[in-house]
């Protein structure tokens, strides 16, 4: 996630100091992981530099922290084509579990297990996002649902594999 | 949540638990539906039962429930042993001890809903009134107390599903079996089932078997076992 | 619309009909063999008139007028014909004497020549007969040898009992009524029997009565299969097919199934006419050949039951939208009027009407007014009955569980339910209707026969020169008679011939204990004459009786005119005459036999009254053969203390046999809708066993489901069939009287089909609700 495109964005409704754009970007984006101050600082000074946002006036005090910000006119044309870009799919073409199955039929180890396994962890997880999210809000389950739909789709690939590993096991062999 | 873990390496049931089976085969001619299945839940746990399709899940969960009896093997619930019951016996068992949801066609089409949720009750002597009463409750709880006087066929699947959810709530049950109850819902109405379910399951300390292939259902669950082969895994073990 | 369209959409319905696996085939067959079953009782029924006139014809051919008092001089082509039928077992054989004349003589239909005294040609089922331990006794009486069979044109009935014997000095016996000499075979002016205008009625009834179930079923038949099929063109509008050819391709479907049907009806019909042969209804069985329906009939029956399949799937697709996604029923249907319900049946009540009171004096009935009328009313039922359902179903309140699930599913669809019974309660009203007339007509012909069976069960005629003495005798020492009554009757005429009597009195010859039957005697000694006081009928007994008058005997034998004279002598005293067995008042002279003058004896004929023993095994059939052995013509009858028209019990027997089979036929067509039905619900009924349902509840909802509608039906036609009877009756100018046994008769019929129904239905059911039913796998 782009954290400078996020905070530009935030910054669209009005100048913000630097410590209400992190609490405004917690209370919406940072269920799981919070930022630093020094994250916010350090985009704000990058930002600072390409002429993106401009300091709209500084408080009392001095610090950083008391620091306001403003959204340039280039701000907000960066926003708006970041927005209108489409991300670029995950390729997910490098994954461990893979190498760690073909491995397995390799060295003639159990792969069914490691799958199962596999699929235990993953439940695992997911059985902790759904609690989340039955217990959160609607933020919160939008974002649990996010990571759950993710991990139902490791998990189909499990299933998958675990329905063609006989196949697989003929194709490493060879 | 976690589950109660007590993992025993003897074949026996281990204590406290609810319903357990070992050791199940079942074949439906020459088709091997379970070939050495076991399974075992406690009182207001939730076991998942997952596998790919045609390993063997559904029969396990009506071996389980008394409506297939297995070829071999034991089931026991609550210290009785399920396969050395009559039909009757396991009817009246499952009339007043379990309850059932499945992916569809269970309701009565001709009956409203609050007659469908009552319907349970009625078989095991409630007088009409009282039971509708009840049923009503459980329609309420599961948001749907709306369409109780409307037919199956005049309401949404979502709403349908409920009513049966309900319906397989009413009696109290101690285990409540659930076969994809979400198969023909779209996501958001069958997370919302799962968690009516499991919520009105907990609330009343029933165990509940739930047979799926979907991991978003299955993570509704406190455990699961999977079942490939007509041979089950209990994961809890293994990890 | 082209023409082309429909022709490829009809086939396109026919090709779908047979497709679709072995349940497409079931389907298929179900209703072919519905719509067959229908269409084999049509053609029988439209066979039957002219079975009934062939029957007739073949009757006249072989008729040979012994009791026509025409003389007929002895030639080269004639031949003596002696009556000789009998009874065996109830069942009536047709027994003839022949001795040609010379080498001409006719031949009687189905005989290649003339059997030689002492051997006799016999029916097949007359041979049988005697071959089988059954006939032993009636071997007794026969005492001739078979030497060939009786070829069907000689027989109006496969199952026939007749023979035509061989016998020699024949020619003494015609006497105009049991022998004759004939010349030929077969009625020379055959004469229009006049039907009874009431008769035509009652066979008009029965054969609307017994069609109009078969209409009710044919149609149910067209629609078996019909929630699968719904779906099957749900898929047909999703690949792009419009509305209206969806409806061709299911008329199209039930073209083909009624074509089937035809096709099988006809083989139904076939083979049911080579079994109708074997069987014998009332007396009346019939060849195969007769029973060909007429080609208009056909015709009628291979163009209307395939338009009536067509009509009937369209009429019933037009509460439904076919839709890509599914078949929807207008989702409700609007409420059931009732009035223009009741316009059927008072149309009906309205065409009876006129012909209140008209009874069988003034003329025939309006045989259309009569067929339009019936039908309007039994059309009325299938018309009323849905309204009556779905009334009733919807009032119908809590119950137990099995109740509930049953009145809940008859709310949700009464009309299937209604339609289902419609049938039945068209049969049971029709025959309720028909029983009420015959028992009510019945009565008229009921009549009491005045036979004192306390005194005597039997009565023998010896013919005349006899001698009764010797034949009371043989028959009193046949076993179970327990006593004889030896009576003879000649008359005796004032004047003798050729003069033309002015005044003639009956002559009674018996014993004194066999007069004591007939007359109160003060004393009496074998010598005695007496003279009757009170006799019915008495014209002249008083005056004849003078001391000295000589009576002339009627004589028609061998001994010439005026032979035998009896001169009264002194002290005839008076008798009062009491009833006889016969339950006549004689009039007349007794005499004992000791007063006969000469001559006499041999030209009175006897009487003999048989008290019998009837815990005696067959003990009719030795009287039988005694009596035969005595004189082959002498015709032994049974009495019974009422007698009453045999014509109007076969008919009625007939309609109790015909809506029994039309009932059955339906509740037939229940089990398989039914059966249909159970089968859409597998699932359901699989998850209901799952949560612990018990087997009764379900079973005890079927039985209900099956019986409210039922019950209902049988309601309704009971009341429709009573008003049907009282106005027949009304038309037929009986007194009317409820004939509640036959309603309950019939009512039991059909509640008997919806047991009978639901206990076959059991067993798929329990079956059904196995848990494989749960299997999505």
């Amino acid at each position: 996630m782009s954290i400078g495109h996020t905070l530009l964005g935030l910054l669209e409704s009005g100048p913000r100091h630097g410590y209400d754009l992190k609490r405004a970007f917690d209370e919406k984006f940072g269920h799981d992981r919070p930022l630093h101050y020094g994250q916010v600082y350090s985009t704000m000074s990058r930002l600072l530099k390409n002429g993106l946002v401009e300091v709209d006036g500084i408080e009392a005090g001095g610090g950083p922290e008391r620091k306001r910000y403003a959204i340039t006119e280039a701000g907000i044309t960066d926003v708006e084509r970041w927005l209108a870009t489409p991300e670029k799919p995950e390729p997910y073409l490098q994954s461990t579990l893979y190498t760690k199955v073909v491995l397995a039929l390799l060295t003639s180890r159990d792969a069914a297990d490691i799958l199962d396994t596999q699929r235990s962890e993953h439940l695992r997880g997911m059985r902790i996002l759904t609690d989340r999210k039955r217990k959160g809000d609607l933020a919160d389950q939008l974002i649990c649902d996010h990571a759950l739909f993710h991990l139902e789709a490791d998990l189909r690939w499990l299933e998958l594999t675990a329905a063609r590993l006989d196949k697989l096991r003929e194709a490493v062999a060879r | 949540m976690t589950s109660v873990t007590s993992v025993s390496a003897t074949p026996s049931v281990p204590a406290g638990t609810l319903l357990a089976a070992r050791d199940l085969r079942k074949a439906y001619g020459p088709t091997t539906a379970l070939d050495g299945a076991a399974f075992s839940i406690h009182p207001g746990e939730v076991v998942a039962v997952m596998g790919p399709s045609g390993s063997g899940k559904s029969t396990l969960l009506h071996c389980l429930a008394g409506i297939v009896t297995p070829d071999s093997g034991s089931i026991t619930y609550n210290g009785r042993e399920l396969t050395a019951m009559n039909d009757a016996g396991r009817s009246a068992l499952r009339r007043s001890e379990f309850g059932f949801v499945f992916q569809f066609g269970q309701l009565v089409p001709e009956l409203t809903c609050v007659e469908n949720v009552a319907l349970p009750l009625r078989l095991n002597g409630t007088p009409r009134k009282e039971a509708e009463r009840a049923a009503l409750t459980w329609l309420e709880r599961l948001e749907v107390d709306d369409v109780r006087k409307k037919r199956p066929g005049e309401v949404s699947g979502g709403q349908g599903q409920r009513v049966a959810v309900a319906r397989s709530l009413v009696t109290g049950p101690r285990v409540v079996f659930a076969d994809e109850p979400t198969g023909a819902l779209d996501s958001l109405n069958g997370e919302r089932v799962m968690e009516l379910l499991t919520d009105a399951a907990r609330s009343t300390n029933a165990a509940v078997v739930l047979v799926t292939h979907e991991a978003r259902v299955a993570a509704y669950s406190d455990r699961e076992i999977v079942v490939r082969d007509g041979k089950s895994r209990d994961m809890e073990r293994v990890v | 619309m082209s023409a082309r369209q429909w022709t490829r959409d009809l086939a396109m319905g026919a090709r779908f009909a047979f497709a679709g696996g072995r349940e497409g085939w079931v389907r298929a067959l179900l209703t072919a063999v519905g719509v067959g079953l229908g269409v084999a009782l049509l053609l029988l029924t439209t066979a039957l008139p002219n079975a009934l006139a062939e029957r007739d014809r073949r009757e006249e051919a072989r008729f040979d007028h012994t009791f026509v008092h025409k003389v007929v001089p002895e030639a080269d082509d004639t031949l003596v014909i002696v009556d000789v039928d009998t009874t065996y077992l109830d069942e009536d054989v047709r027994g003839r004497l022949v001795e040609p004349d010379g080498p001409e003589a006719p031949l009687p239909p189905g005989l290649g020549e003339f059997p030689a005294a002492g051997t006799m040609v016999v029916s097949p089922a007359l041979e049988e007969l005697l071959d089988s331990d059954r006939g032993e006794l009636l071997r007794e009486r026969l005492p001739y040898d078979v030497v060939g069979t009786i070829g069907e044109q000689g027989l109006v009935g496969s199952q026939e009992l007749a023979y035509y014997a061989g016998a020699e000095g024949l020619a003494e016996r015609i006497d105009g009524s049991t022998a004759a000499r004939i010349d030929a075979f077969g009625d020379p002016d055959p004469t229009e029997e006049e039907t009874d205008p009431v008769l035509v009625l009652l066979v008009l009834v029965v054969f609307v009565v017994l069609l109009m179930p078969v209409a009710v079923f044919i149609a149910a038949a067209v629609r078996f299969g019909g929630e699968r099929r719904d779906r099957r063109l749900a898929a047909l509008r999703l690949v792009g097919s419009d509305s209206r050819a969806t409806r061709r391709i299911a008329a199209g479907e039930a073209l083909a199934g009624a074509s089937l049907g035809l096709v099988l009806g006809t083989g139904f019909f076939l083979a049911g006419r080579e079994v109708a042969a074997s069987f014998e209804v009332f007396g009346v069985s019939v060849f195969p050949s007769y029973l060909n329906p007429s080609p208009l009939l056909v015709l009628l029956v291979a163009v209307t039951v395939p338009a009536a399949a067509v009509l009937v799937t369209l009429l019933a697709l037009r509460g439904v939208v076919i839709e890509p996604l599914g078949v929807v029923r207008t989702a409700r249907p609007a409420r059931r009027r009732l009035w223009w319900r009741l316009l059927l049946p008072l149309a009906g009540v309205g065409m009876l009407t006129p012909m209140i009171g008209q009874g069988r004096e003034n003329g025939d009935f309006n045989q259309y007014l009569v067929v339009g009328g019936v039908i309007c009313l039994l059309v009325g039922v299938t018309a009323l009955l849905p309204w009556v359902v779905e009334t009733v179903v919807a009032r119908l309140g809590a119950g137990g569980l099995s109740w509930q699930l049953a009145v809940r599913r008859l709310q949700l669809s009464s009309g299937a339910a209604a339609r289902m019974v419609n049938g039945i309660a068209v049969a049971v009203a029709g025959a309720i209707a028909l029983q009420m007339l015959f028992a009510g007509v019945e009565s008229d012909y009921t009549e009491a026969t005045g036979y004192d069976v306390s005194r005597a069960q039997m009565q023998v005629r010896v013919p005349e020169g006899t001698e009764l003495a010797a034949a009371a005798t043989k028959l009193e020492e046949t076993e179970g008679v327990r006593r004889v009554h030896a009576l003879s009757e000649g008359y005796l005429y004032d004047t003798p011939p050729p003069k033309e009597p002015e005044n003639g009195a009956l002559l009674t010859v018996g014993d004194c204990a066999t007069l004591r039957e007939v007359a109160k005697l003060p004393d009496c000694r074998d010598g005695d004459a007496f003279a009757l006081r009170g006799g019915d009928y008495d014209e002249g007994t008083a005056a004849l009786n003078e001391p000295g008058r000589k009576l002339y005997l009627e004589t028609s034998g061998s001994s010439g005119p005026g032979a035998v004279v009896w001169t009264l002598p002194e002290g005839v005293r008076q008798a009062d005459s009491i009833e006889d067995p016969t339950g006549n008042k004689r009039n007349g002279f007794l005499m004992t036999p000791g007063a006969m003058p000469a001559g006499l004896a041999e030209e009175v004929s006897g009487e003999l009254y048989l008290a019998i023993d009837d815990s005696v095994p067959y003990v009719h059939e030795h009287v039988r053969n005694a009596a035969a052995a005595i004189d082959p013509t002498a015709q032994p009858m049974t009495w019974y203390a009422t007698e009453r028209s045999d014509r109007y019990e076969s008919i009625r027997t007939g309609l109790s046999v015909g809506a029994t089979a039309v009932l059955a036929l339906i509740g037939a067509s229940l089990l398989v809708s039914q059966l249909e039905q159970l089968r859409e619900r597998r699932k359901l009924l699989s998850s209901l066993v799952a949560f612990g349902t018990r087997r009764r509840t379900l079973s005890l909802s079927v039985l209900w489901q099956t019986a409210i509608p039922i019950g209902l039906g049988l309601l309704l036609a009971s009341a429709v069939g009573v008003t049907l009877g009282a106005v027949l009756l009304r038309m037929t100018a009986t007194s009317v009287r409820v004939d509640w046994p036959s309603v309950l008769q019939m009512t039991g019929i059909g509640a008997a089909v919806v047991v009978v129904v639901t206990l076959l239905s059991l067993p798929p059911l329990l079956r059904m609700m196995r848990p494989d039913g749960l299997r999505t796998e």
